[in-house]
C-alpha cells in the first residue's frame, strides 16, 4: 500500500510503521475510545440507577413530594419543599456573601494592589482555603463559628426580632453559621475562576482607561469587571452549584430541622444533608424517598453546573476572537 | 454611553479654557472614592485571610495537643473511655483512596489520550469532555447514593471497596481533565516530528507525549487524590465506619473523615479532642499531596 522510500538495508531512520506497529495502533485506540466511552456510560449508570431506585417513590408520590412539608418515616409521608426551600436560601446567601469577598479577593489579586510576590503567597493561601476538608469545616464551625455569632445573633433576636430575618434565636446549630461557612467553602471556587476571568481581559483596555483619566477603581469597575463579566458570572453559577451540593459542613451545622422560616438564627435543612442524616438508618419506603430526594438534587445542580459550564465555554471562545 | 458622552464634554469645556487642569485632586469625590475602595479592598481581602489563619489555629492547638504514638496505633475508644487512636481510620482512609486511585487512574488517562490525541474533535470526545466538566460539579454525596444503589446492594454489604468506587466517581472526571490538558500543552512540533518519522499515534502517545507531560498529569492526579481524601460525604453509606482493623476489603472500614464527623457530635471531650487530632492529620496528609504536586508540577517544557 504505502510507497517505500527506504531502500532495504540502508540505515534510515525513518520508516513507514510496521504490520504489528499498526495493528497495535488500532488496539490502543480502541482501548482509548473505550476509556471515554466509560465517563460517558458512567453518566448514563448514575442516572439510570438513582432514577430506578427512586421510580416507586416517584410512583406513590408523584409532584405531591415537592411540594409536602412533612418527613414521617413511620406513616410513609414524604415531602421535601423545606429541604428545597433550605437548599436554595443557604445556597443563595452563602453565594451573596462568598460571592463578594470571592471576586473583591479577585480583583485584588490581579490588579496590582500587592507586589507579585506577596499576591502569590496570598493565593496559595485562598487555594490552601479549597484544600481544607469539608468535615473539618464543620467541625470548626461547631466550636469556632457558633460561639461566636452566637451572642451577636440572641443580641439581634431581642432588640430586632421583629425583622423576620432575625425572627428566632440561635440556639446552636442554625442557617447563620452554615451560611458563613458554606461561604468561606465557595469563596475560593468564585476567586479562582474569577481570577481566570479578568486574566483574560487584554492588558491594553486597561490602559486606554488610564489613558483616558479613569481612576483606578474607575478602569475597575466600569472597563475591566464588565469585559469579564461572563467569566464572573459563570464563577458565580460554579460557586453556586457547589453550595447546592455541599454536605458534611451543612449536616454539622444547619440543624436537619424540616422546616421553612426567613430566619437566619433557625435551624433547617438542605437535600444534601438530609441524605447524609437520613440515608444510613433509612428502611425502605424512606430509602425510596431518599433517592427521590438525591434525583431532586441532581436535577439542580445539573441544570445549574451545565448552565455554568456552558456560560465558561461560551465566555471563553468570545474573548478568544476579541 | 452616558459616561463616554460625559468625559468629551469635559474635554470640550476644559479646551475652551485652553488649560487642561490635570493636577491629582484629592478631595474630588472621584479620588475619595477611589481611596475608600482600596481601603475596603484590603478590609475584604483580610478578612477572606481569617478563617484559614483560625482553622490552623484550631487544628494546631486543640489537634497537636494529642498528637502522640497512641494516636496513629490505637483503636478509637468507646463512650466513656479514655485514650484511644484513630489508627484504623488512617488505615480505612489509605486503603480507599488506594483503591479509588487504582480503578480512576488507568481509566481517566486512557480517557484523556482519546481525547487530547485520538479523536480530540469526534462527538464522543465533545460529549465526554462536557459530561466531564458537568461531573466536577456533581455533588459528591451523590456518588455515595449512586455507589450505594450500584455496589453496596448488589455486594449486600457495606465495604471499602464500595467506598472506594465512589472516591473514584469523584476522582475520573478531575483526573481525565487535567490530564487532557497536559498532554495539550505538548507542543504539535513534537508530535509531528515523530509522527514524520513514520511513528503510528500509539507510539507518538508512548515515546512522546505522556513522558513530555508526566509532571502536569502527575500534579493532577496528586490534588484528585488530595481532594477525595478528604472526602466524607461519599463514604457515609458506602464505607460506613468501624471501630476495628481493615482485614478484608469486603468489610466496613473507618476513614479520617468519618470519625471526625461521627465525634463532633458526641458530648465526650476525649472523643472530641481525637476529632480535632484526626482533623489535624487529614489536613496534613491533604495539604503535603498539595504541597507535593506543586514542586512535581513545575513546567519542564
Amino acid at each position: 500500500m504505502s510507497v517505500q522510500f527506504v531502500v532495504p538495508g540502508s540505515k534510515s531512520v525513518s520508516r513507514p510503521p510496521s504490520v504489528a506497529a499498526y495493528l497495535v495502533d488500532r488496539t490502543f485506540f480502541f482501548i482509548a475510545a473505550l476509556g471515554a466511552l466509560i465517563i460517558i456510560a458512567l453518566v448514563a449508570y448514575i442516572l439510570w440507577e438513582i432514577g430506578g431506585q427512586a421510580l416507586p417513590a416517584i410512583r406513590t408520590s408523584g409532584a405531591k413530594f415537592l411540594i409536602n412539608t412533612g418527613w414521617d418515616a413511620q406513616r410513609g409521608n414524604f415531602g421535601i419543599l423545606p429541604q428545597i426551600w433550605g437548599t436554595l436560601y443557604s445556597s443563595l446567601l452563602a453565594l451573596a456573601i462568598g460571592g463578594f469577598i470571592g471576586i473583591t479577593i479577585a480583583i485584588f489579586l490581579t490588579q496590582d494592589f500587592l507586589p507579585p510576590r506577596i499576591a502569590v503567597i496570598f493565593r496559595t493561601l485562598i487555594e490552601m482555603l479549597a484544600a481544607i476538608p469539608s468535615v473539618v469545616f464543620g467541625l470548626w464551625g461547631i466550636f469556632v463559628v457558633i460561639p461566636f455569632v452566637r451572642p451577636g445573633a440572641n443580641w439581634l433576636f431581642e432588640h430586632a426580632g421583629f425583622i423576620p430575618f432575625f425572627g428566632s434565636s440561635l440556639s446552636g446549630p442554625g442557617l447563620l453559621p452554615a451560611v458563613i461557612v458554606l461561604s468561606i467553602m465557595i469563596l475560593p471556587t468564585v476567586a479562582a475562576i474569577s481570577q481566570d476571568a479578568i486574566g483574560l481581559v487584554p492588558y491594553k483596555i486597561k490602559e486606554a482607561a488610564y489613558g483616558m483619566g479613569a481612576t483606578r477603581w474607575e478602569a475597575i469597575l466600569k472597563v475591566i469587571v464588565p469585559t469579564a463579566s461572563g467569566g464572573i458570572f459563570s464563577a458565580l453559577v460554579l460557586g453556586f452549584g457547589r453550595a447546592l451540593g455541599e454536605t458534611m459542613a451543612l449536616a454539622m451545622l444547619i440543624g436537619n430541622s424540616n422546616q421553612i422560616s426567613l430566619s437566619l438564627f433557625s435551624p433547617a435543612n438542605t437535600l444534601a444533608a438530609l441524605l447524609a442524616s437520613n440515608f444510613p438508618e433509612a428502611a425502605q419506603p424512606e430509602r425510596q424517598a431518599l433517592m427521590y430526594a438525591a434525583l431532586v438534587l441532581l436535577a439542580i445542580t445539573l441544570v445549574v453546573n451545565v448552565f455554568g459550564t456552558l456560560i465558561l465555554i461560551w465566555t471563553s471562545q468570545k474573548v478568544a476572537k476579541a | 454611553m452616558s459616561k463616554v458622552s460625559q468625559y468629551q464634554d469635559g474635554g470640550i469645556s476644559r479646551a475652551r479654557s485652553f488649560a487642561p487642569d490635570l493636577r491629582h485632586n484629592a478631595f474630588e469625590a472621584r479620588a475619595m472614592a477611589n481611596v475608600l475602595l482600596t481601603a475596603g479592598a484590603w478590609f475584604v481581602a483580610a478578612l477572606g485571610a481569617v478563617p484559614l489563619v483560625s482553622v490552623i489555629y484550631m487544628l494546631v492547638v486543640k489537634g497537636g495537643a494529642r498528637l502522640n504514638t497512641e494516636l496513629f496505633t490505637e483503636l478509637p475508644p468507646a463512650g466513656f473511655e479514655m485514650g484511644g487512636g484513630i489508627g484504623n481510620a488512617i488505615q480505612g482512609t489509605l486503603v480507599t483512596v488506594g483503591i479509588a486511585s487504582a480503578i480512576s487512574i488507568p481509566i481517566a488517562l486512557l480517557a484523556a489520550i482519546y481525547l487530547a490525541e485520538f479523536r480530540p474533535n469526534s462527538n464522543i470526545a465533545v460529549a465526554a469532555r462536557f459530561l466531564s466538566k458537568v461531573l466536577t460539579g456533581f455533588p459528591s454525596i451523590l456518588a455515595g447514593v449512586f455507589v450505594y444503589a450500584a455496589v453496596v446492594l448488589l455486594m449486600g454489604t457495606y465495604s471499602a471497596l464500595a467506598g472506594g468506587v465512589a472516591l473514584a466517581v469523584l476522582m475520573l472526571p478531575t483526573v481525565t481533565l487535567t490530564a487532557e490538558g497536559a498532554m495539550r500543552m505538548v507542543p504539535q512540533r513534537m508530535k509531528d516530528a515523530a509522527i514524520g518519522m513514520g511513528c503510528t499515534k500509539t507510539q507518538v502517545v508512548w515515546s512522546v507525549t505522556l513522558p513530555t507531560a508526566l509532571p502536569s498529569i502527575v500534579t493532577g492526579v496528586i490534588l484528585a487524590v488530595a481532594r477525595v481524601a478528604g472526602e466524607s460525604a461519599p463514604l457515609l453509606f458506602t464505607a460506613l465506619f468501624s471501630n476495628y482493623w481493615l482485614r478484608s476489603v469486603k468489610e466496613p472500614t473507618a476513614s479520617l473523615s468519618i470519625l471526625i464527623y461521627n465525634f463532633s457530635s458526641m458530648p465526650f471531650e476525649n472523643q472530641i479532642e481525637l476529632a480535632w487530632a484526626a482533623s489535624l492529620v487529614l489536613v496534613l496528609i491533604v495539604l503535603t499531596f498539595n504541597i507535593l504536586s506543586r514542586f512535581i508540577g513545575r513546567p519542564q517544557v
